[in-house]
């Protein structure tokens, strides 16, 4: 057993094109990274964006959200809804100070089995390069993580 | 001065509304007014220091429901008054609006139409402040970000005084009294409050009118407003103006453009 940083990847994909085309990966018996966990929604326009974060939340290093192409919506509009709220979604982050680079958006049709493998195994890649997300997970678990905070927080004043 | 209140009484009079909202003399500024009885127009005033936003009072079921309201409104007041009639959350027949004209003159306006037309003509009040902390945040690194973020933010105590504030929030169920499932955590804690944050201000993006009473509203002076600021900016930048073909959430180009989805 390796000691090497495996992250954990929480995939957000579409019932549509993505997650059949994740399918077509395992049929097609393309190998790729096994970090990743999919998700599977009816539609990337479903993906609430509080979706995301609870993601990090509860403790995942990285995100992938995928789904059809544009024009190739199942529910022909869903994708150009998400994309809008993505893009301001991901600035947002980032004004905040939230790592972007850790969320990845991608276009995976039904037919791009061998895409689905190459954008898992470049996002593994690249969060093992970035390491463990720990400046969201001790904020969201900061009270167990962090024991001064924790007894500051839990001060009793008696004035 | 005069002329609100011989405005507000002769509409309170002739029964064109049955309650006015305007501005009072207050301790250390004007403060809102809820006239319903003419003679009480005597006490209303309205000048360039009644620079608040009133609009928020005409969601208020419990204060405007089945009421014909009249309203004096400064310009952020009125550019909501145009983006709520957008949202069908206001009625022409049921609004009387008293705003100030180019000259000094206060004028009555009633239809949606004559709002966004007037609002239109008023120079928009500019507040460098903002702008320099937005540019300056901006120009932080991703962790130092992060780290004023999070400082600022974990001081919130959720009394969701920002909420109440704003003339767009005006849901009668929001997504933080929502248990099943509980999506952002009743507590006040740093993570829950940036979720909160970021769920307020995407929920606001593209029908924020920039008033900034988030931000005034907030008893700890957490710099919320520049959260919606930014992100007004970003919607002005990637989208247009917003509001010329319906909310920018619920509506898309094709030919929209990103550069961040392989």
């Amino acid at each position: 057993m390796s000691n090497e940083f495996e992250p954990k990847v929480l995939a957000f994909v579409c019932n549509w094109c993505t997650y059949t085309g994740a399918d077509l990966t395992g049929t097609s018996r393309i190998k790729y990274a096994s970090n990743v966990k999919i998700l599977r929604l009816p539609c990337t326009g479903r993906i609430d964006f509080l979706l995301i974060l609870k993601a990090f939340a509860t403790g995942m290093d990285g995100v992938i959200v995928s789904g059809c192409h544009p024009n190739d919506c199942h529910y022909t509009s869903g994708n150009f809804h998400a994309r809008r709220r993505w893009i301001l979604f991901r600035s947002l982050l980032d004004f905040l100070g939230i790592d972007t680079r850790r969320i990845r958006f991608s276009w995976v049709s039904a037919a791009e089995g061998a895409k689905w493998a190459e954008v898992v195994n470049e996002t593994v890649a690249h969060l093992r390069e970035l390491g463990p997300y720990t400046e969201y997970h001790k904020v969201a678990d900061f009270l167990s993580e962090n024991p001064t905070k924790e007894k500051k927080e839990t001060e009793v004043l008696h004035e | 001065m005069n002329d609100i209140i011989s405005q507000a009484r002769s509409l309170l009079e002739n029964k064109t509304v049955d309650i006015f909202i305007g501005y009072e003399k207050g301790t250390r500024g004007p403060r809102p007014a809820f006239i319903s009885k003419s003679e009480d127009a005597d006490k209303l005033i309205f000048d360039e220091s009644c620079s608040g936003n009133l609009a928020v009072y005409l969601t208020r079921k419990d204060l405007t429901e089945g009421k014909k309201v009249g309203i004096s409104a400064s310009y952020y007041a009125l550019k909501n008054l145009a983006l709520l009639f957008d949202e069908c959350q206001l009625k022409e027949e049921n609004l009387r609006v008293i705003a100030f004209s180019g000259n000094g003159d206060l004028k009555l306006l009633q239809s949606a139409e004559e709002i966004k037309q007037h609002v239109e003509g008023m120079p928009a009040p500019v507040n460098p402040a903002v702008e320099e902390q937005i540019r300056k945040i901006e120009a932080m690194t991703l962790s130092e970000r992060w780290a004023f973020w999070t400082e600022e933010l974990s001081r919130c105590f959720k009394c969701y005084a920002c909420r109440w504030a704003c003339p767009m929030c005006y849901c009668t169920k929001c997504i933080v009294e929502v248990n099943r499932p509980q999506w952002v955590q009743p507590w006040a804690g740093t993570l829950t409050n940036i979720e909160w944050q970021i769920n307020r201000v995407m929920h606001m993006a593209g029908r924020c009118s920039e008033c900034g009473a988030c931000g005034a509203a907030c008893p700890l002076g957490i710099p919320i407003y520049l959260l919606n600021k930014r992100m007004a900016d970003q919607v002005k930048e990637n989208f247009g103006k917003p509001g010329e073909e319906g909310n920018v959430l619920s509506t898309f180009k094709p030919d929209d453009k990103e550069n961040f989805i392989v």
